[in-house]
């Protein structure tokens, strides 16, 4: 069987490529990786209109074929058939930004060179139309040789015709590409803006929007405190608008509990089943609302354009302690999750640069820290409200990301001095025009992030707790003795606790360190799984849990726990991320060894001061 | 390759903020190979009209250049070796 015909979606940086290749292909994405390289592949489906499936591949943006960054190499490979893992597309869309257009040709016209089928997609032409630019495309197909069609991706405008060209270029015959041939960067820089020059109907020059809103966002003053207001709302977000969905999935988990108790014979296989699976991963669970929280604001602030002004203000601070502005974005990312962060740093061109911000990520809090922060802060920091719409804790929650900050900020500014001196950064970044993201775009962000976690709860998460369960379970207890310690779990529980106890940490948390080495969150649900086993006559949901640590744990070892999670590098995808992009086992080990000793001192300085001061 | 002197031009990073400017030369030499290369990406060359948008915050670094249709923004240590000749209204 022949395979379906590959086209790639190729174009510069922001000229909205992953928005017309959402427009095209819909929800039904595959994101994986290219092998060898850390470079995301991105893949969808297309149908057109006569039934045939065709292939589609969004190639990471670039500015040339002449690559500055990893990205770039992959997209030139792909499209001279010399990527691993890839055959040669069968024909190309290349994504222009209209308002943009002296910039973007000189790379339409290098990828045209190359004599793939080629459609232009002459993207944003209402922004560019809102500054006043009229363009003729008719003129721009004679100039170019290939079809060029007008659309507005984030509203799916032209679409249907971007379909059509795409149906019809299909149907014709294909003689083989060109090798690459190089014509030189100043000749077609000249070139396209000809070309544009040529192309362009009428220009009325207006007060452009992006402008004025730079004027205020980009202010000095206001820039910052806006920026800061921003990150402030985020927040409180992220507790204030999960409470309704978490109670929902809380009253779902103990119905379940519940019916499965009822229907299952008391035994090892519902303690199983009910203590383990279920009071395990629901307890997880329940915080998807909040993750998805984050995740919308993220990919508000990178779709609206909003993200790269942040860097630009954060810049200079960030040069400060020996990193980019370019650091911000994958920084931010982190607070989500330090693995896309991670990845993300590979848009920073200078390796000390990137090393030390792959080094510093997993300080940023990610969001499966939000579990254990937000359990801690609701059974031990009561819900006072200091000001209006300023709660106790949200500020604690707003102070433990500080903390995480501050960390990365500072070991950023010891590593390089220390092991990573050296290297001068540098800091380059095109700030695009604002725009709307289209509700779509986001809707397929948040769904791919709420798939990827429910994976994990299904898989890791489930994986570990049962795991626990069996560890915590056997042997069985005695009449008058303790589950949780005379089972396997609890004697390895001893071991570690012979290290933590001088930090403040208990049993119990020693028995969850272990598994949460998987990921953070299982340390939740280990603590569930654990007390639920301890107290077989309670059906313990995640209310139950607060309470339940409000008797067992003292304030200054809850407190103690939450500085230990602010450090601990306890993830073992982060870690399996760092060994793959830093190419050795060296980068990787050197991080989870200074994060452990950072997170015993921070957990031993909190408890410490904490029972000094009588808590 | 020594760039040819302009006696009244000044560099990138002294020009005004909204005072538009056209590019006499650029000191490649200056800059590692990827930071040119990125200049030249978007779109920085002799001949071009530059215009200065906004300053960074912090130390007024990065700048915010116009440059063509673009708004990029380069570390002051950047806009140091591209020279400008002011343009006047």
């Amino acid at each position: 069987m022949n395979p379906l015909p590959l086209v790639a979606v190729a174009g510069s940086p922001n000229a909205g490529k992953s928005a017309l290749f959402n427009a095209l292909t819909g929800a039904r994405q595959k994101v994986g990786n290219y092998p060898g390289v850390t470079v995301e592949r991105k893949s969808g489906r297309l149908v057109l209109a006569d039934g045939r499936p065709v292939e589609m591949v969004d190639l990471p943006g670039a500015y040339s074929l002449d690559p500055a960054s990893p990205d770039e190499a992959v997209t030139r490979d792909v499209l001279l058939g010399k990527q691993k893992g890839e055959r040669q597309p069968d024909a190309l869309v290349i994504v222009l930004d209209a308002s943009n257009l002296d910039n973007h040709l000189r790379f339409a016209l290098q990828l045209i060179e190359l004599g793939l089928p080629t459609i232009v997609a002459l993207n944003m032409v209402d922004l560019a139309k809102r500054d006043g630019l009229e363009l003729d495309p008719k003129q721009l197909e004679t100039e170019l040789g290939v079809p060029v069609i007008e659309t507005v991706a984030v509203r799916r405008r032209g679409i249907t015709e971007l379909q059509t060209a795409l149906d019809d270029m299909l149907s014709a015959p294909f003689c083989g590409v060109h090798d690459h041939v190089k014509s030189d960067l100043i000749h077609l820089q000249r070139r396209a803006r000809e070309i544009a020059t040529a192309a362009v109907i009428s220009e009325t020059p207006v007060r452009r929007w992006t402008h004025r809103l730079d004027a205020v966002l980009l202010h000095p003053v206001i820039g910052p405190v806006i920026l800061a207001a921003i990150m402030f709302v985020m927040f409180q977000a992220v507790f204030a608008w999960s409470e309704a969905p978490k109670s929902w999935i809380e009253d779902g988990v103990a119905w379940l509990s519940n019916m499965v108790s009822a229907g299952l014979p008391a035994g090892l296989l519902r303690s199983m089943v009910v203590d383990g699976a279920i009071a395990g991963v629901g307890a997880v669970i329940t915080f998807l609302p909040q993750i998805l929280i984050l995740f919308l604001f993220i990919l508000l602030l990178e779709g609206t354009g909003y993200m790269v002004r942040a860097a630009f203000l954060m810049d200079r601070l960030m040069h400060g302690v020996g990193l980019s502005g370019r650091a911000f974005i994958p920084l931010l990312s982190s607070f989500a999750c330090a693995v896309p962060g991670i990845m993300a740093t590979r848009t920073i061109e200078d390796p000390k640069d990137r090393l030390t911000t792959i080094l510093v990520a997993p300080l940023m809090t990610c969001s499966a820290r939000l579990p254990v922060y937000t359990l801690m802060i609701a059974a031990f920091i009561p819900n006072t409200r200091l000001v209006w719409g300023v709660g106790l804790q949200g500020l604690v929650m707003f102070g433990l990301y500080v903390c995480g900050i501050v960390g990365a900020l500072l070991a950023a500014f010891v590593l390089r001095r220390g092991v990573l001196k050296g290297g001068g950064g540098g800091f380059m970044m095109e700030l695009p025009k604002y725009q709307w993201p289209s509700l779509k775009d986001v809707a397929i962000g948040l769904l791919t992030r709420a798939e990827i976690f429910l994976k994990r709860a299904g898989t890791i998460i489930l994986g570990t707790t049962i795991i626990l369960w069996a560890l915590a379970s056997i042997p069985q207890a005695a009449p008058g003795q303790k589950q949780s310690e005379v089972s396997i779990a609890g004697h390895i529980a001893n071991g570690i606790e012979a290290v933590v106890k001088p930090i403040g940490f208990n049993h119990d948390i020693s028995m969850a360190l272990l598994p949460a080495m998987a990921a953070r969150e299982v340390a939740v649900s280990s603590i569930a799984t654990v007390y639920s086993i301890d107290s077989p006559d309670e059906r313990a949901g995640a209310n139950k849990l607060e309470d339940q640590l409000q008797h067992r744990w003292s304030l200054a070892t809850a407190l103690a726990f939450l500085a230990w999670f602010v450090f601990a590098p306890q993830c073992i995808s982060t870690i399996a991320v760092t060994r793959r992009e830093t190419n050795g086992w060296k980068w990787p080990l050197f991080m989870v060894s200074y994060l452990f000793v950072l997170a015993y001192c921070a957990a031993g300085l909190t408890y410490w001061t904490a029972v000094a001061l009588g808590l | 390759m020594n760039a040819p002197f302009h006696p009244d031009s000044i560099s990138l990073d002294q020009l005004e903020l909204g005072s538009r400017a056209r590019v006499a030369s650029v000191s490649w030499d200056s800059l590692d190979h990827g930071e040119a290369c990125r200049l030249r990406h978007f779109g920085f060359d002799e001949g071009v009209t530059v215009e200065p948008l906004h300053l960074g915050p912090f130390g007024r670094d990065p700048i915010a250049v116009r440059v063509g249709r673009m708004t990029v923004a380069i570390r002051r240590r950047h806009a140091g070796a591209i020279r400008v000749v002011p343009l006047t209204r």
